[in-house]
């Protein structure tokens, strides 16, 4: 039984729009700078480096973002655990 | 002290420290072997999931296939890290919720049904079994470089050892050996790294220095430049610059995204942390622990190219390096001298009105047997002779495989004798690692989804664990025996395999089964082996069955399609839900329950002694 002041389905609808947000960074991260508009980038955007921009996304750019993104998940999902009432004290 | 014996040392060392960890740590109970006890710390698990999915072959070959075909060899970086973020947000924070030991245990129990449940015991034991054999094929041949004995007994070797703590330890003793794997193919990986960019281009961060400047040399000049011209000048195409078509390129990264999010020995590494908190923020160590050797492989595939073209292209035979002659005589690099002049000569595609490279027919070097004459097995020049023919369709006359690029770095960049030993040491570590989580999986599947839950219900949970290790032994058994009698072919084929399979198979069930309940028991299982049946045959047909390219769908090579697999098990997972009767009650409210994020319930039921 949920106790009080827990509330799955707002905390599921929550969950589904961070999930929704960062699959949207994940994609354009890696489809979106690195393949299908690669070559607008790198003429169109400074170069990192000596590295043209969707060169360097493809080979380094996309795995840091995919850290990142891994990191404001975890974040973000943990403040929503405690809006929602499923905050969980550390052993 | 030589290096041969600098070598044993530090194998010696690293296993002992294994061995003694995998005593400390075994398994005590059924939750133990099977989950470790769901008690091990994000930041532990993450190292040991990074050892668990880093494998012989990504640590071996991943840089030199980047060195060879440059912007193209992104698929597989992006790939197999994109997968964790796939991974992290839609998977293994619902499945750990779910709180059962194996990924088929999801899969029967959300769809209610035994078929769903062995259709899943049989993709897991395919994939597994498939990527077991190349990690013992790949003991096997460090074990007999090392020590100069057949591979046979090194992959005997290796195999007695991953028996030790995989199959008697449990996931609790895999857990914190790989913990330990992790740390030494890190350095192992990054060492010699840093020094080959301090070398080229006077960084101390190979990630700087890629995109920095070339230092050798007069004028500096920026590094990717420098490579764009040797390419272009020996006739390969530009590094920076990529062949593959646009759809084939993220037709094959989506499959392999989606394969890694399927990959059964990944997902239930995230099992043995706490709660769905803790997986959330283990799964950012992973990604973490992964990106590090991810990040440095291009910079390596990069530096070691020009570094070997710099030291061999156009030097006369007798003047090059003596870690070449080494690498000639493991067969990994080869030279035939086509036009005679006693000079190496490395050229690309564009050099040829045909088109091609290769320096032999053939796949592979072939090399006359050890009793030949003399005059068949030494050239004119001291080199190796090849049995091969030489192929006189171009002047390239250089020959060496993808994991020079790791291996000879080392030597190239003349580092000292240590770091080489520590390579090796990574090497293995990086076999025994993937092997061992592969074979928990594969035992826990015979023994918990077929014996228990399948064939034998009235199990106890002391033969269950018995079944486990008798299965792991049985799984060793034809890992070995496919390790020392390699369908060598097959194996490099496969890989193409198994991720296909699970894009197809696992990736899009599990998905539909966590997010939505209008998926039901029909929908899921037809689902499933449609998307299996269509991706299995097209790479059969394509791998096996000779398929031109003309033949192919979209231009879409067996490497991408796991990713219209997917496609289309979802399409047949909703039309067939929409046709038949709706998912019960009770399956509806547990897939409701896994969204919550609290009570994940450690060691929940029953767990005991063994």
């Amino acid at each position: 039984m949920p106790e009080k002041n827990q509330y799955p389905i707002e905390h599921r609808r929550a969950t589904m729009k961070v999930t929704l947000f960062l699959l949207l960074l994940w994609f354009a991260a890696s489809y979106g700078c690195a393949i299908f508009c690669r070559d607008w980038m790198d003429t169109n955007l400074p170069a990192v480096g000596h590295a043209p921009f969707g060169f360097w996304m493809a080979q380094q750019g996309s795995i840091l973002s995919f850290v990142l993104i891994l990191v404001t998940y975890a974040v973000w999902m943990n403040r929503l655990d405690v809006k929602y009432g499923y905050h969980v004290e550390e052993a | 002290m030589t290096q041969g014996s600098l070598n044993l040392i530090f194998i010696g060392l690293s296993f002992t420290l294994y061995i003694a960890i995998a005593l400390r740590s075994r398994a005590a109970s059924t939750q133990e072997y099977y989950t470790a006890g769901g008690g091990v710390s994000p930041f532990a698990n993450g190292m040991a999931t990074a050892a668990d999915w880093m494998s012989a072959a990504t640590f071996i070959s991943m840089a030199g296939t980047v060195a060879i075909s440059g912007y193209d060899a992104s698929r597989f970086l992006m790939g197999w890290t994109g997968g964790f973020v796939l991974l992290t947000i839609l998977m293994v924070p619902y499945l750990r919720k779910f709180n059962k030991a194996t990924v088929p245990d999801f899969i029967g129990d959300r769809y209610y049904s035994k078929l769903a449940r062995g259709v899943a015991v049989v993709c897991a034991i395919f994939i597994c079994m498939t990527y077991i054999m190349g990690q013992m094929r790949g003991v096997g041949v460090v074990f007999s470089q090392l020590f100069g004995i057949g591979i046979p007994a090194g992959v005997l070797t290796g195999s007695a050892i991953v028996f030790v703590y995989a199959g008697l330890g449990g996931m609790k003793g895999i857990t914190y050996t790989q913990v330990a794997q992790y740390c030494v193919m890190a350095f192992a990986y990054t060492i010699p790294a840093i020094f080959i960019a301090m070398a080229l281009t006077g960084n101390v961060i190979p990630q700087l220095g890629l995109i920095g400047n070339y230092s050798v040399g007069d004028a500096a000049v920026p590094f990717l430049h420098k490579l764009n011209a040797i390419n272009a000048e020996l006739g390969f195409a530009e590094y920076t610059s990529g062949k593959l078509s646009t759809m084939n390129m993220f037709c094959i990264t989506a499959a392999l995204m989606c394969g890694t999010a399927g990959l059964p020995h990944v997902i239930v590494r995230f099992f043995t942390v706490k709660d769905v908190k803790a997986v959330r923020r283990s799964a950012c160590w992973t990604l973490l622990f992964i990106a590090v050797v991810y990040l440095t492989a291009p910079t390596i595939g990069a530096f070691a190219r020009v570094n070997l073209i710099e030291k061999l292209h156009g030097t006369a035979y007798h003047e090059a390096p003596s870690w070449f002659k080494e690498f000639e005589a493991t067969g990994q690099m080869a030279w035939m001298d086509k036009n005679n002049d006693g000079r190496i000569q490395y050229y690309g595609p564009g050099k040829s009105a045909s088109g091609s490279f290769s320096v032999f027919q053939g796949k592979g070097p072939i090399y006359p047997a050890y009793d030949a004459p003399e005059s068949q097995r030494v050239g004119s020049h001291g080199e190796r002779l090849l049995a091969n023919k030489a192929d006189p369709s171009n002047p390239n006359e250089l020959y060496f495989g993808n994991d020079i690029m790791v291996m000879a770095n080392p030597y190239m960049a003349g580092l000292p004798m240590w770091v080489i030993a520590l390579l090796m040491a990574g090497c293995i570590a990086a076999a025994l690692s993937t092997a061992a989580g592969l074979l928990l999986v594969l035992s826990t599947s015979i023994s918990h989804d077929l014996m228990k839950k399948i064939i034998k219900p009235d199990l106890t949970d002391r033969e269950e664990v018995a079944y486990a290790r008798m299965a792991s032994f049985a799984a060793l058994v034809a890992a070995a025996y496919f390790g020392i009698n390699p369908p060598s072919a097959f194996i490099a084929k496969t890989v193409a395999f198994a991720f296909g399979l699970a894009a197809s198979s696992f990736f899009p069930t599990l998905l539909l089964g966590i997010f939505t309940t209008r998926i039901n028991r029909a929908g899921g299982i037809a689902g499933m082996i449609a998307g299996i049946a269509f991706t299995s045959s097209y790479i059969i047909y394509f791998q096996f069955l000779g398929g031109t390219v003309e033949q192919l769908l979209f231009g879409i090579t067996p490497e991408g399609i796991g990713f219209v697999g997917m496609l289309i098990n979802f399409f047949v997972a909703f039309v067939v839900s929409a046709c038949t009767e709706k998912t019960p009650a009770s399956i509806a409210e547990m897939v409701d329950r896994i969204h919550v994020p609290t009570d994940a319930g450690a060691a929940k039921g029953h767990d005991f002694e063994i």
